[in-house]
């Protein structure tokens, strides 16, 4: 019955999107001011209607209605309340609800602040976040209803994957997808302005506030992903080049270029079919990622269900979306030509580079991503891994990591090179000896870590440096703290990629090892019962200068609907280093076991750096310029009005 | 003028050939479309075997039916497989020959000691020149070759519980007979 509902109110929520799509376009193309008006009420219709249909399929989790294909697929009569849940965006069909449901979030909550759009604008806008939920919905109701029935009813559930049991597997898809939803606003704000034929500054610094925002999400949705593989997946790795890693990493390139590209349009006109174009590509990229996971058209981690025609019709919405844009696009492009003319010697320019650089690697990913496709489509076979992505990467943010303190000492409009640079002097050579100190500390360093290294206090030395000296407002302070966390994240992966310790080692209780001044004692494994699971339990005891510090517990869990046990690590955090153990296999009936022991150093600086660039990205919102200009832009706008009456 | 042409149309250009070049992969990667290979002799090999210290070829395995995986270390989805395939090396009493793919000694190692070594000979494909010759797109891939050497089936990534038992036994007790 609850499921029928469910699957009523999608069917309503897509005719709404469709009304959206139609009728604030139509009054936009009739100039019918009722028309356009229909735009809000329909947005939030719409996310009611959606809303209720998600909050309807968690509400058959909790009572675990087996009768429901979904249901029955994902949970299990032993499952706990919280992942039963979390199961609910566990497997495709839920998860593509879920993003139906934030997307409709997105658009209530565009049109409900949107005071400094005028009603011809926002109309636009709506109808063209209406067509995408159509596309979505419909992808939804045609190729992966997640209301599906199963008659008769089993007794009992296949389970949920353990692997997705986890916290950080709670929260990591939803943030997520607050982050690709979000970067359609940015998208339909530029594809609204194409059909106007008009882009001004407020459209864009309207625009920019929700990139932003959708750019945090999308960072701290990647930055919780890789946490979880560090601690889940049970063997230490932070990022592995996965094709559906890089499908969330090609978006928050594509987007990292467009916020910078967007501080010089919000302030001049220039670059504004550049901006637009890298609006254009960020959302497709989303989309694109969403079709690589889902189409099986790539094996990875991720593409638990790969299913060609789901992949056709995001291939299909992808084709229309995208190509819709870019097709217009080419038509109105020379509509945006700038009008002022950008001097070399400028931030300005800096930016644009900025953008470049950031095109260049998304591209380089997306190519290395798809490279064996290409191969494939002209017959020949081969294989793009780790490396290839590592070395691009590297010699790609060479020249981010050196350019980003000259683009924060140069000014805007006219200023020297030259000048700029001299005045960085004192920060080269601090960063050097400290680089210096650095090499001479620690052991067993090569080039390439080195030069991350520099980099990173390259960049910190430089962004303080010019922090103490300047006026602070809130989007000096967000672009700081951003670029604080670009520091971070650098010391951090060159730190744990080419200082850290692996050991495997044979140990009987009692036992006794040493590594890197520590010293493991392993105490033996005994079985444990927990929640939904039996596991067997490692008591190793962590040791440094006959102090204990701490005693890790690593399992081998065993959960009844699964045949082999599953390995979750342990793990002593630290500032400076993590200390990582997990059981390998029960060697000898005497209770020695392999068991596997690392010391990750700085892994947390790299999230912690990944944190501080989504905090800058938010205290960036608070900015006052921004809001006195909106201000004025809202003023102006009542005051046009009051003259038409 | 012709500057402002190339910049108004080349995203579309690329996004055609990119939205192209899905459409004929994913054709090629979706089950109705099987693999070239199947049917056909298994390329000719001699490759190392991993903790024995032989030499094994595609003749050595020639009047039995068996199945090779291919794997790697670095792959996290082998890691989601591997305990599918070893319930699976457990059942049957067919030869599960591995293919480990790119693989340092070492990582492969310490990878098959902590999670287990299901496989009862490991092939050494370092250069990945025979992964190439097999056609191989992306670890795991799993292979069924019959008792003349030919390939009868190929499944592109993570082998389930499901498709064991609904493709791979039944094709095994045919090819038997």
């Amino acid at each position: 019955m609850l499921a029928a509902i469910g699957q009523f109110n999608l069917i309503i929520a897509l005719m709404l999107s469709l009304l959206l799509a139609i009728i604030p376009m139509v009054g936009y193309a009739r100039n019918n001011t009722a028309l356009m008006h229909t735009g809000r009420p329909l947005a939030y219709a719409l996310f009611l209607a959606v809303l209720s249909s998600f909050l309807i399929l968690i509400t058959l989790f909790i009572q675990q209605d087996f009768s429901v294909t979904y249901v029955w697929q994902h949970s299990s009569l032993e499952l706990p309340l919280r992942y039963r849940i979390t199961a609910t965006w566990g497997a495709h069909e839920g998860s593509i609800l879920m993003w139906i449901t934030i997307q409709a979030l997105w658009i209530a909550a565009v049109a409900r602040f949107s005071g400094a759009l005028n009603l011809n604008q926002l109309s636009r806008v709506l109808s063209i976040l209406g067509l995408i939920s159509v596309g979505f919905i419909a992808f939804i109701l045609f190729t992966s209803n997640p209301f599906e029935r199963t008659f008769p009813a089993p007794l009992d559930g296949r389970d949920l994957n353990p692997l997705l049991q986890d916290f950080g597997m709670i929260v990591h898809p939803p943030l997520l997808y607050f982050g690709y939803v979000g970067l359609s606003v940015a998208f339909a704000l530029s594809v609204a302005a194409l059909i106007g034929g008009k882009i001004d500054e407020h459209w864009i610094r309207w625009s920019k506030k929700w990139t932003n925002m959708a750019w945090a999400f999308l960072t701290m949705g990647i930055i919780l992903g890789s946490w979880w593989a560090y601690y889940e997946l049970g063997w230490g790795g932070w990022w592995f080049w996965d094709p559906v890693e890089n499908a969330s990493f090609l978006p928050w390139l594509a987007g990292t270029a467009l916020i910078h590209v967007q501080a010089v349009s919000e302030r001049k006109n220039a670059f504004r079919g550049w901006t637009v174009l890298l609006a254009i590509t960020a959302f497709s990229l989303s989309v694109l990622g969403t079709f690589l996971v889902r189409s099986g058209s790539i094996t990875s981690v991720h593409s638990f269900a790969a299913d060609p025609t789901r992949g056709l019709f995001i291939l299909g919405l992808l084709a229309l979306f995208a190509g819709g844009a870019l097709i217009l696009f080419a038509l109105r492009a020379d509509k945006l030509r700038s009008t002022e003319a950008v001097n070399f010697n400028s931030k300005e320019t800096l930016l644009l580079a900025n953008s470049l650089i950031f095109i260049v690697a998304t591209f380089t990913v997306l190519l290395g991503t798809i490279f064996p496709m290409i191969f494939e489509a002209i017959g020949q076979k081969i294989s793009v891994g780790a490396p290839y992505f590592g070395l691009m990467f590297f010699l790609i943010m060479i020249p981010m990591a050196l350019l980003l303190p000259l683009a924060g000492q140069v000014h805007w409009q006219k200023d020297v090179f030259t000048v700029a640079c001299r005045s960085l002097w004192p920060y080269a050579s601090l960063s050097i000896i400290m680089t210096a100190l650095v090499w001479w500390s620690v052991d067993h360093i090569n080039v390439r870590g080195i030069v991350c290294i520099l980099g990173a206090f390259w960049v910190f030395t430089a962004t303080t440096g010019h922090f103490l000296k300047n006026k602070k407002t809130a989007g000096f302070i967000g672009m700081t703290i951003a670029h604080w966390g670009v520091a971070f994240f650098l010391f951090g992966m060159a730190m744990v990629e080419h200082t850290d310790t692996e050991k495997d080692v044979l140990l009987k209780p009692g036992q006794n090892i040493h590594l890197n001044g520590y010293d493991f004692e392993f105490k033996g494994v005994q079985w444990v019962n927990k929640e939904n699971y039996r596991a067997q339990q490692g008591q190793v005891l962590v040791s440094k200068n006959n102090q204990v510090i701490t005693t890790l517990k690593p399992q081998k869990r065993h959960y009844p609907k699964q045949q082999n046990p599953m390995t979750e690590a342990s793990i002593y955090p630290g500032f400076t280093k993590d200390i990582y153990v997990s059981l390998g296999e029960q060697i000898n009936n005497q209770g020695a076991w392999a068991v596997r022991i690392y010391i990750k150093p700085f892994i947390r600086w790299m999230w912690f750096g990944g944190i501080l660039m989504l905090l800058g990205a938010v205290v960036g919102l608070f900015s006052a310029r921004i809001k006195r200009l909106e201000q004025r832009q809202i003023n102006q706008m009542m005051k046009e009005e009051l003259n038409l009456l | 003028m012709n500057k402002k042409i190339i910049f108004a149309l080349l995203p579309l250009v690329i996004f055609a050939a990119l939205l192209l070049l899905l459409y004929i992969n994913m054709g090629k990667h979706s089950e109705q479309l099987p693999s070239p290979l199947i049917g056909k002799p298994i390329p000719v090999f001699q490759l190392p075997t991993l903790y024995s210290q032989r030499t094994l070829s595609n003749e050595d395995f020639k009047g039995q039916v068996w199945l090779l995986n291919v794997f790697g270390s670095w792959c996290p989805s082998c890691r989601i497989e591997h305990p599918v395939l070893t319930q699976f090396a457990q059942s049957t009493d067919i030869p599960v020959i591995g293919l480990n793919w790119k693989d340092e000694f070492d990582d492969a190692n310490r990878w098959l000691k902590q999670f287990g070594n299901p496989y009862d000979e490991i092939l050494v494909d370092l250069d990945g020149d025979v992964a190439i010759d097999m056609g191989v797109y992306g670890a795991p891939e799993n292979f069924i070759i019959d008792a003349d050497g030919i390939i009868r089936y190929k499944l592109v990534g993570v082998l389930t519980t499901e498709i064991i038992k609904t493709e791979i036994i039944p094709l095994i007790e045919k090819l038997r007979l």
